[in-house]
């Protein structure tokens, strides 16, 4: 074993390493002006066209690095295991790697002009898809915890990144707060299981747990590991941190934590439990509960589901709206970590990909609107669909389709998802659960539909500030994108289906 | 040649959305009258086999999960698309005088219209539900925008049920999928599910539909919707989205679990004769003209699912015709009452509109509303007689006290149809006994002074005598000749195998 070796497989986080690095020197050096812009109010104007020239080119310096990052990983062998696991190359892991780079190309293109010091909150996204790429490529625990703890301290920082706005310090350190707890959580979780099964290797921690029965000490480690992880997806009771941060972060920030890092989540929540606790399923069927990782879920699930669709319904802003829909859909993407098996793991793969495209999408509308009304409540969104038809269609389509409704990717994702839990289990044990998933989706219809309307049905007389809906092509078109890609994964589901099912074991 | 009608209208909606407004309402009228054309020239083909649910199109959709794009008609499918088609020519005709935004107008029409046409050629378990799904959301803009009275309530409602009913559809439908392993509509109806699984799938699934077909006690979003939605929404409210939930409980409910609807079929009996009765009553003590005819749409359904609940052939083929007979019927209730009225009057109040002496103002919607509420009634010569007297007489075998009941509900719809007519038409001061309706019909409006007639309304255009001399012609074709259908209805439901032996 080289290092030499390590150094090809892990390309992919070097090159975006290399990026960061290279996009924070640009941002330092060219962007002096506007650090002191707060400072001093009569800058002059030659600054800011500098700086403008100075983000485009930070923004293409980070894309193309993005690019290149998804042509090392097209170029890996399909199958490597460096160190027991610590860096490992796999169909299912170079598929969800590129999304993952897809997604932070996507939240760039969003953070245009955003914020002030502007390369440095590039770099910092950068940062955290690093540690997405880590999270989604180890099977090892000592790994995944430090591409856990890369991928939430540097979405504290983008959270807090705001600093004319004090809502997103306040979100900042909630969800550092929050964050930092949930970790300690996870890390001593980990070490109860590394105690157990005497190994940090997940496959070898499989092998370790299947000789013993479930003791309290091992019941205890799982379930700490696994507060960790629903802190991540932001799952209830420990999304409390969500609201807030999705309300206060930039909006492009905002955009990462919903999608990348839940993505990389649910891949890594999914590894750990289907493969490393794979001994201590237990059972979550109605009635014959077992003791194991399932039934915490389930509950976990539940609660999600019932927690997030309720409060949801009583939100007058669109940011808040999303972040307890965020909580809702955590839950039914569990439905499918807990039908386990082939079937159950690439359901959730395919509808964790596919809300994070909606919800990319979602918050590339929220950021055009707010740099338009200066607002994000669902008042400023009043007559869209007169002020931009394109917009206004754009968020009919992620709106519908999380909801699910056809031919939107939701519809499918949410029949994968059900399906499979209703399949699983002895005598459709788990249909309790699925119910509960239904009647969710029906309470969620009415606060997306509440979203629609005051979009369509209120026509705005006076059509203000039409250019700056008009401008911004690369949110626009990013916005567009995602679009496309929730309509034609609603219809052609085979094409995201048929990838997941081969990548996976 | 069939599976044409849903690729036009779906063409017709991306055409809206691209062509300015002006060509809006000739998209929309060109593209439903080619389905019109398309569903009739299929009636009129020998070679086809209409007694089984003959493929037409079969492709792999997502092979991982054994969905195939597959379509396939028998003469209950194509009976369905072709009152689709008539509702669909109708109810753009109807809307021609939409001037707010028509472009999204005709998009969301075009897109029930499409989803109804998928649902009813669909034989793929899945297709059919997206479809089902599909059409959800454009009836809740249809009504949000376009829609009056109360229109953000009746909306929601409607939606919130429709998506309801979906939801118990959807529990239904994965519980055929996983213990079938198949979507295949044709293959599921030959599977043998075991009777502990029919027993408690079949209710949900058959309930799931039958909340879109106004089951009581899960009907009430009907009259609140219909009175709130747009004329063309009632019409296509009544004409087809009520079909759905029918259709869906005939063809996937029913032909799935035979046991479990062996074991049902007395409690849906007994809902639809409540359904028949209750909403014929209420019916009779509303004073909103559209109130009105929501129930009597309600209780026209009632005769659908008692029906389909008689399990024989004659008891399910008078349904499926009812299908046809009430959508026909319901729509052109709605067009006098919305469009014909409403539009010029600006009200529906029975009481103010008595006030009114409109058999002058506007002779004939009074004509039109005279024959829809003798079609509405039953009276022999119209398409809803055929249907109904097939219905009781399939009915009289297995459940002879339900036509008892039904009989009742029958006198009530008379009462609450002639209270309308004559309230909303024939109750001015000089009004002539409303018994001699032709000679009212085709009689002048009388010279009045401006002073005696307060409101000035504009007279009825071309396209609104076009749209309801066409459902007309169709209530008194199918009325005189319901062979016509009958003859392509009762094979394909002979061929289903929930059928009592020897009913």
């Amino acid at each position: 074993m080289s290092y030499l070796d390590l150094l090809k497989l892990a390309a992919p986080e070097a090159i975006v390493t290399l990026t960061a690095l290279v996009v924070l020197v640009i941002g330092v050096t060219t962007s002096r002006g506007t650090a002191v812009a707060g400072v001093s109010p009569a800058m002059p104007r030659r600054a800011a066209a500098g700086t403008a020239a100075s983000t485009a080119f930070c923004t293409l310096v980070a894309a193309l690095g993005l690019v290149i990052a998804i042509e090392a990983i097209l170029m890996l062998p399909a199958h490597a295991n460096l160190f027991h696991g610590m860096l490992v190359t796999s169909p299912l892991n170079s598929l969800f790697q590129i999304l993952c780079l897809v997604l932070a190309f996507f939240t760039i293109l969003l953070a245009s002009r955003e914020t002030p010091n502007y390369g440095e909150y590039l770099a910092i996204i950068l940062l955290a898809t690093i540690g997405l790429l880590l999270l989604v490529s180890s099977e090892e625990l000592l790994m995944i915890f430090i591409g856990l703890e890369l991928t939430g301290l540097s979405l504290y920082l983008m959270t807090a990144f705001d600093k004319t706005d004090i809502r997103s310090a306040e979100a900042g350190l909630k969800y550092f707060l929050f964050g930092s707890t949930a970790s300690a959580f996870t890390l001593f979780g980990l070490s109860f299981i590394y105690g157990m099964a005497g190994t940090t290797s997940l496959a070898a921690i499989a092998e370790g747990l299947a000789a013993q029965s479930l003791s309290p000490l091992l019941f205890a480690g799982i379930v700490m590991t696994l507060v960790g992880f629903a802190f991540k997806i932001a799952a209830a009771p420990f999304h409390l941190w969500a609201p807030d941060a999705y309300q206060g972060a930039p909006v492009s920030s905002a955009a990462f934590i919903a999608s990348g890092s839940k993505v990389a989540s649910f891949v890594v929540l999914g590894k750990i439990v289907l493969i490393g606790f794979g001994p201590v399923h237990g059972s979550a069927d109605w009635h014959a509960m077992v003791a194991g990782w399932s039934p915490v879920l389930a509950v976990l699930a539940a609660f999600s589901i019932l927690i997030g669709n309720l409060v949801a319904l009583v939100q007058t802003n669109l940011r808040r709206l999303l972040a307890y829909s965020a909580v809702a859909h955590a839950g039914y993407t569990l439905l499918g970590i807990i039908a386990g098996g082939r079937e159950g793991f690439s359901a959730t793969l395919f509808y964790t990909t596919i809300y994070s495209f909606t919800l990319i999408g979602a918050f590339g509308v929220v950021a055009l609107v707010r740099r338009e009304t200066g607002g994000d409540d669902l008042q400023d969104f009043a007559g869209l669909s007169a002020r931009s038809p394109l917009l206004a269609g754009c968020m009919a389509v992620f709106m519908l389709s999380l909801a699910g409704l056809p031919p939107l990717a939701g519809f499918f994702g949410k029949f994968y998802l059900f399906s499979a839990a209703f399949r699983a289990g002895a005598n459709h044990g788990l249909l309790w659960l699925v119910a509960l998933a239904l009647f969710g989706s029906l309470i969620s219809l009415y606060y997306y539909l509440i979203v629609l309307k005051v979009i369509f049905q209120t026509q705005g007389a006076e059509t203000r500030s039409h250019s700056i809906l008009a401008q911004n092509g690369l949110s626009r078109l990013t916005i567009v994108f995602a679009a496309a890609v929730v309509l034609f994964l609603g219809i052609a589901p085979q094409f995201l289906v048929a990838r997941i099912l081969d990548a996976l074991p | 040649m069939i599976a044409w009608t849903i690729y036009i209208t779906f063409a017709g909606t991306i055409l809206l959305l691209f062509l300015p407004r002006a060509f809006s309402r000739w998209i929309a009228l060109l593209t439903t009258s080619s389905t019109f054309a398309i569903s009739l020239a299929t009636f009129g083909r020998q070679d086809l086999d209409l007694a089984h649910f003959a493929t037409i199109v079969r492709v792999p959709w997502v092979p991982a999960l054994g969905m195939n794009y597959h379509l396939a008609v028998d003469g209950i499918s194509l009976t369905l698309v072709l009152v689709t088609s008539i509702t669909a020519v109708s109810s753009v005709l109807f809307s021609w005088d939409v001037s707010e935004r028509p472009n999204e107008f005709f998009f969301w029409l075009l897109l029930v219209v499409g989803g109804s046409f998928g649902v009813f050629l669909s034989a793929d378990l899945f297709l059919l539900f997206v479809f089902y799904e599909l059409v959800i959301v454009p009836k809740y803009f249809l009504i949000a925008i376009w829609g009056s009275t109360n229109k953000e309530y009746g909306a929601m409602k409607l939606t919130l049920y429709s998506f309801f009913g979906g939801a118990l559809v959807f529990i239904g439908i994965i519980a055929a999928y996983v213990s079938a392993d198949s979507l295949d509509l044709n293959e599921l109806a030959q599977f043998r599910f075991s009777p502990q699984l029919q027993s408690w799938a079949f209710p949900i699934l058959f309930v799931g539909f039958a909340v879109l077909a106004g089951i009581w006690p899960l009907h009430t979003w009907a009259p609140t919707g219909h009175v709130a939605a747009p004329t063309a929404g009632s019409m296509l409210l009544a004409g087809i989205v009520m079909k759905l939930g029918a259709y869906g409980g005939l063809r996937v409910a029913m032909n799935l679990f035979p046991q479990g609807f062996q074991m049902w079929s007395n409690w849906i009996a007994i809902l639809a004769v409540i359904g028949i009765v209750y909403a014929a009553a209420v019916a009779l003590r509303q004073r909103d003209l559209k109130f009105v005819i929501g129930y009597s749409s309600v209780s026209h359904m009632g005769f659908v699912l008692l029906g389909l609940a008689t399990a024989n052939v004659l008891g399910v083929s008078g349904a499926v015709l009812q299908m046809f007979s009430h959508g026909v019927i319901g729509a052109l209730l709605f067009a006098v009452a919305g469009r014909m009225i409403y539009r010029r009057t600006h009200t529906r109040d029975l009481d103010e509109l008595s006030l009114m002496e409109l058999n002058r103002m506007l002779p004939f919607a009074a004509f039109v509303f005279v024959i829809a509420s003798a079609a509405s009634m039953g009276i022999p010569g119209f398409s809803g007689f055929a249907a109904e007297i097939t219905i009781l007489i399939g009915a009289w075998k297995t459940f002879p006290i339900a036509v008892w009941i039904t009989g009742v509900g029958m006198v009530l719809v008379a009462a609450f149809t002639l209270r309308a007519l004559k309230k909303s038409f024939f109750e001015g001061e000089s009004a002539i006994p409303s018994g001699d309706v032709k000679e009212l019909a085709v009689s002048p409006p009388l010279m009045t002074s401006p002073a005696e007639r307060p409101i000035h309304l504009e007279p009825i255009s071309v396209p609104e005598k076009l749209g309801a001399s066409f459902l007309i012609f169709a209530t008194v074709a199918i009325g005189i000749y319901p062979k016509f259908l009958l003859d392509r209805i009762q094979p394909a439901v002979e061929a289903m195998r929930f059928l009592k032996t020897g009913g």
